[in-house]
This record gives C-alpha cells, sequence and structure tokens, in this order.
C-alpha cells in the first residue's frame, strides 16, 4: 500500500477515533493520533505486511508551551520497499507527559526515546532503561523545553546591565 | 540495570570473583577515534557485556538552532559529522529550500553534487584507513591523507574554510567555482585512481587484513533493520537502501551510479562497501564535472540570497535585502518537513518546524551515527576486545555527530 489516502483509510479502519487528524505537509502524509492508541497503531504499521512500515527513522518531542496539550512525539516511518514515509504526531498533557514506548518493536527507539527524555522530560512507558543520554544524570530540568533560555539560568557570574538588558 | 552491574563490579572486585573484570574503555583511549566510553565486561579477552556512555561533547546543537536565523544554522551542521561538513551544510541548506519551495538552477545541483561526493570520498578515506591502522597497517592510512589533504584543498577554494566548511547560501552558493578550484579538481581526479588501487592492492586481498575482519561485528540485514541503520553500513547487511536513489535530490536521478551491497554485514563487508563507493563517488564527480550544465550558481530568490555587494552600496532594494537577510528577518512559510540526505555513514535527516519566525521552531537531525551506535554490545558480544575496537572504526562513528 503506498498511497497516502489508502494509508490513512486504513489507519482509520484500524483505530477507529483514536486517529485524529489526516494532512499533508510538504508531501509527506502527517497522522495525528490518541496517545493511547500510538503503540497499536505502530505495531500495525509495522506488523502487517500490507503495510510494511518497518523502519523508524526518526523519532523525536516538540514543545508547544501555550496549547493544552503541549508536549508532542513524532515519529517517521519508512516503509522501504515501497518507498514510502510517514510521518505519526502524538500530544501529551502537561501534567502527565507519559506514551507507552515503542523500543518493543522498533530497537532503534531506545536511545531516540532516551534523547527525547533527556529534552522534553516525556516519559516513555515500559522502556527498559529510560536515563538521561546526552546530559548529565544530575541535571535537575529538560533544557529543550521553550520555558529554558538559551543561557544557563543558574549562571551567576553574567550582569544582565552589561549586556543591555533589565538587571 | 546493566550499568548498576557494571558500576558495583568496578568497586567491589567482580561479582563473579574471579570469571569476569570490568574494564573502561575511553573516553579518550588512543584506538577509539573520537570521545566514546565503554564499559565492557570481559572474560578474560572475550566481551561479555558492554555498555555505551555517550554525550561528552553534546553541545546542544537543537536549543542553539531554535535561537539562531536560518543561515547561522549551516554553521552548526559542519560541526554534526566533521568528516563530511559539505554534506551537512548542503543538507540543511537543502531543506530550507524545500520549505521556501525554492528551485536551484541545475549548476548549482551539480556543483553540489560535485562537493557532496567529495565529502563522501574524504569521509570514507578516513574510516577505511583507520580500519586499515585499527588492524595494524598504518601507511595506508598515511598514504591516503594525501588525498584527502587535495580534498580539503578544493573545499578551502570553494568556501575558504577546510574543516567546518559553511558551504553554500540558501539558494545556490555564494561564488561560482574559480578556475583553481576546477584545476585542482581535475588534479585529484587525476592522482586519486591509482592512489586508492594501490590502497586497495594493500587491504583488499590481503590475508592479515581478511582473518581481522571477516566476521568480525557481523549484523543481519533484519538487525541491522530494526536498529535503524542506514548507509555503508546497512549496505553491507544486504539492504541496497540509498536515500540518493530513493528519494534523490539535487539532481541525483540525472546520474548513473551502482549501490553497492554486501552480504554478511561484517567488518570486512563495511570496508569493501566503502571501498566501491569511493569509485562510485569518483565516478559521479566527473560525470558531474563532465556534464556540468553553464547558468547562474544561485538561484533568483532575492529574498533570502544576498545581493551582490557592489549592488547593496549602489541600489535601495539591494540594501534593504542585505539589511533584511544579515538581521535575520527572512519570513520562512509556516511549515513542516522532512528532508534527508545521504551523508557519509547514513540518512542524516532534518526535520524542521516553521512557525513562521526568524528562527526554526523546531530542529531535529536526524543524526544516523546516534542511532545505529546502539546496535554496538550486540555486535561485539562474545568477541575478542580487538575486535570490538576494529567493529568500532568500521561502523564510523563520529563523535561530533553522535552526541550533537
Amino acid at each position: 500500500m503506498t498511497g497516502n489516502t489508502e494509508i490513512a483509510q486504513a489507519v482509520r479502519n484500524q483505530a477507529g477515533e483514536g486517529l485524529l487528524k489526516e494532512e499533508v505537509l510538504h508531501d509527506m502524509l502527517t497522522l495525528t493520533v490518541e496517545a493511547s492508541k500510538l503503540h497499536e497503531i505502530l505495531s500495525f504499521l509495522k506488523d502487517t505486511p500490507s503495510m510494511g512500515y518497518t523502519f523508524l527513522t526518526d523519532l523525536c518531542g516538540v514543545h508547544y508551551p501555550d496549547e493544552s496539550l503541549p508536549f508532542a512525539v513524532v515519529y517517521h516511518l519508512h516503509n522501504m520497499r515501497a518507498n514510502h514515509r510517514i510521518r505519526i504526531k502524538t500530544y501529551l498533557t502537561a501534567e502527565n507527559p507519559a506514551i507507552d514506548t515503542v523500543s518493543d518493536l522498533f530497537s532503534a527507539a531506545n536511545w531516540m526515546e532516551r534523547e527525547t527524555y533527556d529534552f522534553y522530560g516525556i516519559t516513555f512507558t515500559g522502556h527498559p532503561n529510560l536515563i538521561r543520554i546526552l546530559n548529565v544524570e544530575y541535571l535537575d530540568y529538560f533544557p529543550l523545553r521553550k520555558e529554558y533560555p538559551l543561557e544557563d539560568p543558574t549562571r551567576e557570574d553574567k550582569d544582565n546591565r552589561f549586556f543591555g538588558r533589565e538587571a | 540495570m546493566k550499568n548498576e552491574q557494571l558500576k558495583q563490579s568496578v568497586g567491589t572486585g567482580s561479582n563473579e570473583p574471579g570469571k569476569y573484570s570490568t574494564l573502561n574503555l575511553g573516553p579518550t583511549h588512543p584506538a577509539t577515534h573520537g570521545i566514546f566510553q565503554n564499559v565492557l565486561k570481559m572474560d578474560g579477552e572475550i566481551v561479555v557485556e558492554a555498555e555505551q556512555t555517550i554525550g561528552y561533547i553534546h553541545r546542544a546543537f537543537e536549543k542553539l538552532a531554535e535561537h539562531r536565523p536560518y543561515n547561522q544554522i549551516t554553521t552548526i551542521t559542519d560541526r554534526l559529522n566533521y568528516c563530511s561538513s559539505p554534506i551537512n551544510n548542503l543538507g540543511w541548506i537543502m531543506t530550507v529550500e524545500k520549505l521556501f519551495g525554492i528551485k536551484t538552477p541545475k549548476r548549482v545541483d551539480y556543483l553540489r553534487i560535485i562537493l557532496m561526493e567529495l565529502a563522501r570520498i574524504a569521509d570514507h578515506l578516513v574510516c577505511n584507513s583507520v580500519i586499515g591502522v585499527d588492524s595494524g597497517a598504518l601507511t595506508g592510512f598515511v598514504y591516503v591523507f594525501q588525498e584527502r589533504e587535495r580534498i580539503y584543498e578544493i573545499y578551502e577554494e570553494v568556501s575558504g574554510a577546510r574543516l567546518t566548511t559553511n558551504m553554500g547560501r540558501i539558494g545556490g552558493f555564494e561564488r561560482d567555482f574559480s578556475p583553481t578550484a576546477m584545476k585542482k579538481l581535475k588534479e585529484l581526479l587525476d592522482h586519486l585512481p591509482s592512489v586508492l588501487r594501490e590502497f586497495e592492492k594493500l587491504l583488499k586481498r590481503n590475508r592479515i587484513f581478511m582473518d581481522r575482519t571477516i566476521g568480525v561485528g557481523p549484523i543481519s540485514a533484519e538487525r541491522a533493520l530494526n536498529y535503524g541503520f542506514t548507509g555503508p553500513n546497512l549496505r553491507a547487511a544486504g539492504v541496497d537502501y540509498d536515500v540518493r536513489v530513493a528519494n534523490p535530490y539535487s539532481s541525483y536521478e540525472d546520474f548513473k551510479f551502482d549501490i553497492p551491497i554486501g552480504t554478511q554485514g561484517d567488518t570486512y563487508d563495511r570496508f569493501c562497501v566503502r571501498q566501491e563507493e569511493l569509485w562510485q563517488s569518483i565516478q559521479l564527480v566527473k560525470d558531474a564535472m563532465n556534464n556540468l550544465p553553464e547558468g547562474p550558481y544561485h538561484a533568483d530568490v532575492p529574498e533570502v540570497y544576498l545581493p551582490p555587494k557592489q549592488l547593496v552600496y549602489s541600489k535601495m532594494e539591494s540594501l534593504i535585502w542585505h539589511f533584511k537577510i544579515v538581521m535575520g528577518e527572512i519570513n520562512p512559510p509556516v511549515g513542516e518537513v522532512y528532508h534527508a540526505v545521504e551523508g557519509g555513514n547514513g540518512e542524516l535527516g532534518f526535520y524542521l518546524i516553521s512557525d513562521g519566525g526568524r528562527t526554526p521552531y523546531r530542529l531535529h537531525f536526524r543524526r544516523p551515527g546516534f542511532i545505529y551506535y546502539q546496535a554496538y554490545p550486540e555486535m561485539i558480544t562474545g568477541g575478542v576486545l580487538s575486535d570490538a575496537i576494529l567493529t568500532m572504526s568500521s561502523m564510523n562513528v563520529i563523535a561530533g555527530e553522535l552526541d550533537a
């Protein structure tokens, strides 16, 4: 199956209400799905022979602080046989940004989920080893969240007055 | 959990007395080319368990990218895979062009192919000669570095820099290739094949080299796909996936080239696949040079491409564009794009979310090395320590890309 409409139809049949939105962004089919249905949909896309999305290209988080569901996890899947890519997005709450791990389906997801946890604090339920990967383990914030400024907020050696800013 | 056990055994001797020992390989170790730490649980010389620690040179590129205008992000991409900076630079620039919907002239595409293939040659030369070094043959390494130097001189002629090239502009190039660059390119193409043949003669059918690499650090095609392998490492396992063919960019569809694949996915296959890719890349550079179309070296996109300096001083409109671009006010369209290029070691992807602001809302680098390095413990357990070193160098993991 390679057409965008067929894929969307198949996912709709599988997930029902779990498929929230479908759109095509710069030639790539983007499906927004319910977080609780994500694992089911990814496993459907991977393990159904007629779908064949067996390759997880990319997994990353996004933070939209002004939205009611501020955390997004974005999956890029690739059907190499048919050479077709799709993007799956899912949104999580601020209070409990947690989602099922897909590292049982794709070994590649292991570190990518750790990286997403490291940067955004999104918890992947069932992950075998969910610890920080790129940052030091004693870091007490999640640096890619939008509320953290680029400059290290804990630094005390910079006087704002010298940078043209209010003290 | 595994890590905890390993850590404990460092302090308390061994959890099974007399049987296992723990070896800290790295973070700085002469046999690992870059900053990699591996905590190995050893049974004599045999690796029983391994756990990587990464992040030693993490520089928060994704956070930095959220605070920089589009044209200033090119310099960040240099520092990902620094063995093939032009591929990263041009990959990023093509991502932005995809977002803006810019169509570049054929000449730009061909010049880009020349640079990207040169970068691939430089990358593969380093990787393959380092496999030689780690199996005890330093000669090849020193010998092919002369050719890498020629490639770096071409970079220098085109962009002014050697390692962190910051090559190209959104829409094309800042200037056309100079006659000197073309001359150096010709010299390289004259010299490289004979050097490469000698290098191959040194290693490819060398009994010692074959004994050291065949069957070392193998991975099956199925596991490789599950681990997200791309590039030469995946092709060595027997999957003919190459972004240049699957999703052609920069007019790669105009060229005819072969995609070499291996069968065993071991160190020797990875070496051979890279070696064959070198020949294919040389052919691609030759073809691109011979068929280089005439025409402009940049697209006609004044809103993102800096106007010539003399016009900035004499024309109001150019001055306005110049000011806006330099200040980073280029009004990108709102949207999301994913663009992938075939990097030196795999599919290098850029996932860019734009909210129309001066900086990306989110930029994620799909770094091939970060993803496939996960498989390293699986590939080395059961082998001896010296094979583990060889496996790592044959995977072409670059620390800058791994830690972003």
